[in-house]
């Protein structure tokens, strides 16, 4: 509890100094991934290595939830047969790898963002678009380094 | 944790998003603004089969075997279920960026092009991307403020921009788009089953009986078309081409490219159109946006209140961003509470009741000629 009353204090008394996209890399088609570009404008807060497995495991995830195999192809054609009405029952398998992306990024925000000042917005609320980082000003100190 | 609170309303966000969709069942069901062609296909289908329910099928049943109805019904539904499929889902609407990630681009755009010689028109907003060893360029849309993801189109009847668009089909009342193509092509397919169906049972009823064969050479129509679009959408499948790829001949002709996105193998492209993933609607329409509400007699309270992840501000002029020049005024007192519009209730299934916005500005775009050149080939009709 101590770490959520902390990224708490931090938004609410944490000014905003910048905000950083990560784009999408389209190298593979049009499957989900980001590039794993490290932004020079967090080049103060966090480690390259640190971003680029935060950003190669929400790559992963993604893929997990995309992948083209007996898993997709047998619940598309078992909701074929159900005229897709049994969409309306239970979850797809992308929702519920959306659901473990959502708590992978709760997670790196608890443990590894927040300590340092920086935010990780769900890229499903930007349209699967962009990771945005939140870069909050370090008023703070001695805060996670 | 008193309720503290005072804002009432509550409004979801398909209420707020930008354009020319038309909402119903509070956010569930997602059209085109013009549906009256689309109200003409449910009639025909509709009355077509009452038709043939009623007069051809007791004597069919009777007189050849009870199974005729009961596949002609069965037939019926799925083709219904697959129609309002097609027209009530979203089909891979983008949303807008917001103003943080526009002006992101647009930096990121202007650092591109350099210095333009005053007077000069800048060079088109295009970014190259390299896909499975194609250059692949990526236009701007400047109505979404996005570059456009590969295989996504701007659709100007509905003013989105759509992902894999295919065409805009005024008989769906919607765009076909990433989502819905499935549905769409299972649509026609099935239709085309059904046409067939009730046409060779009404050749044999004509023969049977010698009754009048007016119905028949409706039929018979309705048949080459249906039977034709569903013939041009299996060759587009087994091609993993869009409609709208196909017209513009972007991967057709000597200078042109191939198409990166094939896999080279008719079933492998039949596969992941039609049994991919079912992609999630990334258009959270039935999230909760607040009112903001004044005055909250415990800022601390109403900042644990908010649960999950971000967004707490009960004091918005502690918040400081970046304010890009050309915003609107509300915009600048809390740009950042529009940009972090947090949706809890997108992974839970249930709404939040704390969550504040602005509705983002609605700002009107110039349109460029490339733009135009999109918007003329969207409003093309085509099946």
């Amino acid at each position: 509890m101590a770490e959520t009353h902390s990224l708490q204090d931090l938004r609410q008394q944490a000014a905003i100094a910048a905000k950083v996209f990560i784009q999408r890399d389209y190298t593979n088609g049009t499957v989900c991934q980001f590039q794993t570009k490290f932004p020079s404008e967090l080049e103060t807060r966090i480690d390259k290595q640190q971003f680029e497995e935060t950003v190669r495991t929400l790559n992963n995830l993604y893929a997990e939830a995309e992948k083209l195999g007996g898993q997709s192809y047998l619940e598309g054609c078992l909701a074929c047969l159900t005229a897709y009405t049994i969409f309306l029952c239970i979850e797809t398998h992308y929702e519920k790898v959306l659901k473990k992306i959502a708590k992978y990024i709760q997670e790196q925000n608890d443990k590894i963002y927040a300590p340092r000042g920086l935010l990780l917005t769900d890229p499903i609320e930007r349209g699967l678009r962009v990771v945005e980082i939140t870069i909050f000003e370090d008023r703070s100190t001695g805060s996670g380094r | 944790m008193s309720a503290v609170m005072v804002a009432k309303k509550v409004t979801r966000k398909w209420e707020k998003l930008p354009g020319k969709n038309t909402f119903c069942c509070d956010g569930r069901v997602m059209m085109a603004r013009q549906k009256g062609v689309f109200y003409l296909t449910l009639f025909l289908i509709v009355g077509t089969c009452a038709l043939f329910f009623a007069f051809e099928c007791p004597y069919l049943a009777i007189n050849l075997s009870p199974a005729i109805p009961v596949v002609a019904v069965v037939l019926f539904l799925f083709v219904v279920a697959m129609l309002l499929r097609t027209s009530f889902s979203d089909p891979g609407v983008l949303p807008r960026a917001l103003p943080e990630e526009a002006t992101f681009i647009e930096m990121e755009i202007e650092a591109a092009n350099g210095n333009v010689p005053a007077g000069q028109r800048p060079p088109p907003r295009i970014r190259n991307v390299q896909i499975n060893s194609q250059i692949v360029k990526l236009k701007y849309c400047y109505t979404c403020k996005i570059f456009r993801p590969p295989r996504a189109s701007h659709c100007s009847i509905c003013d989105n921009c759509v992902e894999r668009f295919d065409h805009h089909c005024p008989w769906v009342g919607n765009c076909v788009g990433k989502r819905n193509y499935r549905y769409f092509y299972l649509f026609t397919l099935s239709l085309s089953l059904l046409t067939i169906f009730i046409f060779s049972f009404a050749i044999v009823h004509v023969v049977m009986r010698s009754v009048d064969s007016g119905f028949v050479v409706v039929c018979f129509f309705t048949l080459w078309s249906v039977v034709g679009l569903t013939g041009f959408h299996t060759y587009l499948i087994s091609l993993n081409q869009t409609t709208n790829e196909d017209i513009k001949g972007s991967w057709s002709g000597k200078n042109r490219i191939q198409n990166p996105y094939s896999h080279r193998n008719i079933m492998k492209n039949c596969c992941e159109v039609l049994c991919g993933p079912a992609y999630p609607s990334v258009l959270d329409r039935r999230g909760l946006m607040l009112e903001r509400s004044l005055h909250p007699a415990n800022p601390t309270a109403a900042a644990a209140q908010v649960g999950k992840n971000n967004n707490a501000e009960p004091q918005p002029t502690e918040r400081k961003a970046p304010c890009p020049p050309d915003e609107h005024a509300p915009d600048d007192a809390n740009p950042n509470v529009t940009a972090s519009t947090e949706d809890v209730s997108y992974n839970e299934k249930s709404p939040s009741p704390n969550q504040e916005t602005l509705p983002p500005p609605q700002d009107p775009s110039p349109s460029l000629p490339e733009d135009n050149t999109d918007a003329a080939l969207d409003k093309e009709k085509v099946h």
